[in-house]
């Protein structure tokens, strides 16, 4: 009888795993990589008469390559926000750059992470137990740090092709920018095709989460959740104390079906997008 | 001493030619006073005695012929013994042969004289008026003013009496020459006009014994023979009217008795404009008679070497008229009319002959006399099996080009033995007036297909109409320039006949013409400057592209272009694409290949500037897959026009190779180039390699490492995360399984409890 009351209590009790600011970031993520990716793929794929037509749906070239930098500023803006972010939280102490950059809540790979993905790899094979992951798993950092790699690769590469007689007059030569359309395509490639496959399977349709993890919406998850899923986080943070500094209400059912709406769009949209490029790239 | 020098002198020449009995004559005859009255007339009997001492009797006594004279006794011989001296004692055989010249007549001293006798050929030929001392008569005189008394040439010989009336004197025959000798006379000088003579109209009718046939002497005159120069004679143009009329005018005997189609011929004459010229005007360069019928090979009109034959006709008027053509229109350069006249009217039909004035045709053959039948809306005759109208609308014909023409004009092939004279006279030979278009029409493929009597083949009138043809800057005409699509659609649209026989790539001409800049131009901007059918493939000469000679031949395109594009072409003369400059083997584009036929587009709009991709690409095809590679070719094809197509950076019809200095691509240009649409364009950025391979690693190294990176990058992420998710998910699914179970369990559990 105490377990289930327990039980029920957890599963009502909310866990803050991402605050409001990281939220809106992310719809931010969302929103100006669609964009990007949709007009992006356009041109990359302009040969394809579907992408032809999303084109046309779109407003025809004209309109998208201004949707594409439209974006491509929303992506700056959110970089340069996560940034200030984490230099406010050092600078007001709320973070300490020890903390930034290694520990239980820091999202630098460390050995432990290593040791999680061979352990990973052994419960994939059935070989041992879940592995006991922490705030951040490993997958969850890599995805981390291929925005920051994506970001710059496709970002300095995007400049170039975008004010070519700038930088060419600074200096750099023509070739360049042949050399940065190939990588910025060829990254875009990589980075979508990513995010619709890899992060999606990893963070949404996961057998457990499936079809969508909303909790980068909401930012709660239920205090069950987060014993199940990260229950070093959740070991870490009682030893520390700290749990109920994260507690908060259950999430509204009207804010979870809104963000689901919303959440369902962008994975229709991206699933849909990946699901062309691969018929584009093995068809035409 | 001087009186005994001339005496001695005198003596010795008389003794030595003369014999005593004459020495002892001269003593009294010598004497040039001295003279006896005989019958009341003063006759001399003086003998001179050098001029006989020159004569052919000079060594002859004085009584060889004076025989019995008693030179001693006054008179010498009585007149009873007085015998008349005749010279038959010596020249028996000449004097056997007299006849004209009979002794009864003539004596021989009428001629040779009596005492400075001299040999009859010193005589006669010497002196041309030798005859005339006796035949004082008004021939004589005659012959003294005539063209064989003084000859026009100066190495011209007189004709003296004797050439033509014998050989010798003594034969002289009765001036009565037969019709026949006459012309033998005549031809012994005349040889060549005397032939023509006799097989001409008034030879024959001579050689037929017909009384009123002339002869040589009828026209030049027996003596008097003058030059026709010589405003005297008969010949002189200002005569000749008159001396063809002594026969030829009406009432006389050769009028009545000769019947011909010509009537009051010199009436007529003298009120023609030849007549008209001659009389009033006094001008010796008009017609005459003779100008026109010849003067002695006059032949009859029927006769093939006639001048005044049909097909001789427009020879013989241009003798003078030698221009002519070039105020009748077009009938070329006269050749018509000398080499095929039968195709065309001769010279006579429109200008009557002897009326000669102004286009008499009415006359003859009047658009009434046509029209008696031709008004009939009813009338109608069968040809191949078929009913056709030969109705003629007047009204139409009236506000037709052709209005001014009579019909038979056109309808010149009509012949007057038949019934209608209009019967069996086949269809209008435009080439009578058109020659050089119809020329041109007959070398090409409608002229041919006419030739080979294909049904189809379209002829003049397909075109031009008949009686309502109209000018092709009437704007109701179906060759004015608005209308000629529309005029060739009659048989080029799809469907129709020659659209179903053509077997080449253009189909739907009419309708793609009509969508084309030019045909926008011409039928909804109303340039009549704008290219129609006719301006590409010739109005008259269409052939096949597939003809070397046709203007749409691919080699002769760009010139048919530019006889609007002419600035464009001098561009295109010089660029890689030209022949003139590009040395080589294989096929050079030209206009057509990159701005087609009849579909052809305005260069700014949205489809010509997408196409001219696979224009380029169709010999370019690397270039062309780098290009689709490239961000232009990609945007482009995304239907955006406004980015860079081939021709932007390469230039369309200027288009050379990077290495030439004039290239749009060239080191000096490039920057310039690209500028047209990057501000701030530079020398760095035009090193933009705008048709890189990054496949190409000899070539684009950067390209090529940046590519291998980049894709290893992308697999080896994807295999290690897709392998990764391959395994999570069985993985996932077993446990969410065993969760369910558990929990499926902890709920029977409990509801057990």
């Amino acid at each position: 009888m105490n377990q289930t009351i327990s039980a029920n209590k957890s599963n009502n009790i909310y866990f803050e795993r991402f605050d409001s600011f990281s939220r809106f970031l992310h719809v931010l993520v969302i929103v100006s990589f669609l964009l990007l990716a949709l007009t992006g793929m356009t041109i990359k794929f302009s040969g394809s008469p579907i992408f032809q037509t999303i084109s046309k749906i779109l407003g025809g070239y004209e309109v998208t390559s201004v949707i594409h930098r439209f974006a491509a500023i929303i992506t700056g803006v959110y970089f340069g926000l996560h940034i200030w972010y984490l230099l406010n939280k050092l600078k007001t102490g709320k973070l300490s750059l020890k903390e930034l950059l290694s520990g239980e809540n820091s999202l630098v790979p460390n050995k432990r992470d290593f040791t999680d993905f061979y352990k990973t790899v052994k419960w994939f094979l059935g070989l041992g137990p879940r592995p006991d992951y922490g705030r951040w798993t490993y997958w969850e950092k890599f995805d981390y740090f291929a925005v920051f790699w994506g970001v710059a690769v496709i970002g300095s590469s995007g400049m170039l092709l975008w004010f070519p007689e700038f930088f060419t007059n600074l200096g750099l030569p023509g070739w360049t920018i042949n050399v940065a359309a190939i990588i910025h395509s060829d990254e875009a490639l990589l980075a979508t095709g990513f995010i619709f496959t890899v992060h999606f399977f990893n963070t949404h349709f996961r057998p457990e989460k499936f079809p969508m993890d909303t909790v980068i919406f909401t930012g709660t998850i239920s205090l069950e959740e987060l014993k199940e899923e990260r229950p070093r986080q959740y070991e870490y943070l009682l030893k520390n104390n700290e749990l109920e500094n994260y507690l908060t209400k259950t999430p509204s059912t009207k804010a979870i079906k809104a963000w689901k709406v919303f959440g369902f769009t962008a994975l229709s949209i991206g699933i849909i997008l990946v699901l062309l490029i691969i018929y584009t790239l093995i068809f035409l | 001493m001087k009186g005994v020098l001339s005496y001695l002198i005198f003596f010795f020449l008389t003794l030595n030619l003369t014999g005593q009995v004459s020495h002892i004559c001269l003593d009294c005859h010598g004497d040039k006073e001295l003279h006896i009255l005989e019958d009341g007339k003063y006759l001399s009997l003086y003998v001179n005695e050098n001029k006989y001492a020159l004569s052919v009797h000079a060594k002859l006594d004085c009584n060889e012929c004076h025989k019995n004279y008693d030179p001693f006794n006054l008179p010498h011989i009585t007149k009873e013994e007085k015998t008349e001296i005749t010279c038959i004692e010596c020249h028996e055989q000449e004097s056997s042969e007299i006849a004209s010249h009979s002794p009864e007549k003539v004596k021989c001293y009428d001629c040779h004289s009596k005492h400075y006798t001299q040999q009859g050929e010193t005589l006669l030929f010497e002196e041309q008026k030798f005859c005339i001392s006796c035949h004082d008569n008004s021939s004589a005189r005659n012959y003294i003013k005539s063209i064989h008394y003084l000859p026009a040439g100066e190495n011209e010989k007189p004709v003296k009496c004797l050439d033509c009336h014998d050989q010798k004197a003594h034969r002289v025959t009765p001036a009565r020459f037969t019709e026949e000798k006459l012309h033998a006379v005549c031809a012994q000088c005349h040889e060549t006009i005397v032939g023509q003579y006799e097989l001409s109209l008034h030879g024959k009718a001579l050689a037929q014994g017909k009384f009123l046939a002339p002869n040589c002497i009828t026209c030049h005159n027996k003596h008097k023979i003058i030059s026709h120069r010589n405003p005297a004679a008969n010949t002189f143009k200002m005569n000749i009217p008159n001396l063809c009329g002594k026969c030829h005018k009406e009432g006389t005997k050769v009028s009545e008795l000769k019947v011909i189609s010509q009537r009051n011929v010199l009436a007529n004459y003298s009120q023609s404009i030849h007549g008209e010229g001659l009389f009033k005007r006094g001008l010796i360069v008009t017609a005459v008679c003779n100008d026109c019928h010849k003067s002695h090979n006059i032949l009859p009109h029927q006769d093939p070497k006639s001048s005044i034959n049909r097909n001789n006709i427009a020879k013989t008027c241009q003798q003078c008229h030698a221009q002519i053509e070039k105020v009748h229109v077009k009938v070329i350069e006269g050749q018509l009319w000398e080499k095929e006249p039968h195709k065309i009217p001769a010279c006579v039909d429109c200008h009557q002959p002897h009326k000669v004035r102004r286009v008499v045709y009415e006359e003859i053959f009047t658009d009434d006399y046509c029209m008696a039948c031709h008004q009939d809306k009813t009338l109608q005759y069968e040809r191949n099996g078929e009913q056709k109208s030969l109705f003629v609308d007047l009204v139409e014909f009236k506000n037709s080009v052709h209005k001014e023409n009579t019909c038979i004009k056109c309808h010149s092939n009509i012949n007057i033995s038949n019934l209608p004279v209009c019967k069996d006279s086949g269809p209008v030979d435009c080439s009578a007036c058109h020659a050089e278009v119809v020329e041109i029409y007959k070398t090409s493929t409608h002229g041919k297909l006419v030739a080979d009597a294909d049904p189809n083949a379209p002829y003049c009138n397909d075109c031009h109409g008949t009686h309502n043809a109209l000018s092709k800057k009437n704007v109701n005409s179906k060759t004015f320039r608005t209308n000629i699509p529309t005029l060739c659609a009659d048989c080029h649209r799809e469907g129709e006949e020659a659209a179903e026989r053509y077997e080449g790539k253009e189909h739907n001409i009419i309708k793609n013409y009509t969508m084309s800049v030019h045909g926008k131009g011409l039928l909804k901007s109303g340039l009549v400057v704008t290219a129609t059918c006719v301006d590409c493939h010739t109005t008259h000469g269409e052939l096949p592209a597939s003809d070397p000679r046709s203007t749409v031949y691919s080699d002769n395109i760009p010139k048919t272009c530019a006889t609007c594009h002419l600035g464009i072409y001098e561009e295109f003369k010089r660029s890689i694409h030209s022949p003139l400059v590009s040395k080589t083997e294989e096929e050079l584009p030209t206009c057509y290949d990159c701005h087609r036929s009849h579909n052809i587009k305005r260069v700014d709009e949205t489809d010509f500037r997408q196409n001219i991709i696979d224009r380029c690409g169709r010999c370019h095809e690397d270039v062309t897959e780098t290009y689709f590679e490239s961000f232009h070719g990609k945007v482009s094809k995304l239907g955006e026009t406004k980015v860079a197509k081939c021709y932007d950076c390469h230039g369309s019809h200027n288009i050379l190779p990077a290495e030439n200095p004039e290239s749009m691509i060239s080191a000096a240009n490039v920057v310039e180039t690209c500028a047209k649409c990057h501000d701030g364009s530079n020398e760095r950025f035009a090193g933009y390699i705008t048709h890189a391979n990054h496949y190409d690693k000899e070539k684009y190294p950067y390209l090529y490492y940046t590519f291998l990176f980049m894709t290893i990058l992308l697999v080896g992420t994807f295999a290690f995360f897709w392998l990764h998710t391959l395994l999570w998910l069985p993985r996932a699914l077993i446990d969410k399984k065993m969760i369910f179970r558990k929990k499926q369990k902890n709920k029977d559990d409990e509801s057990n409890n």
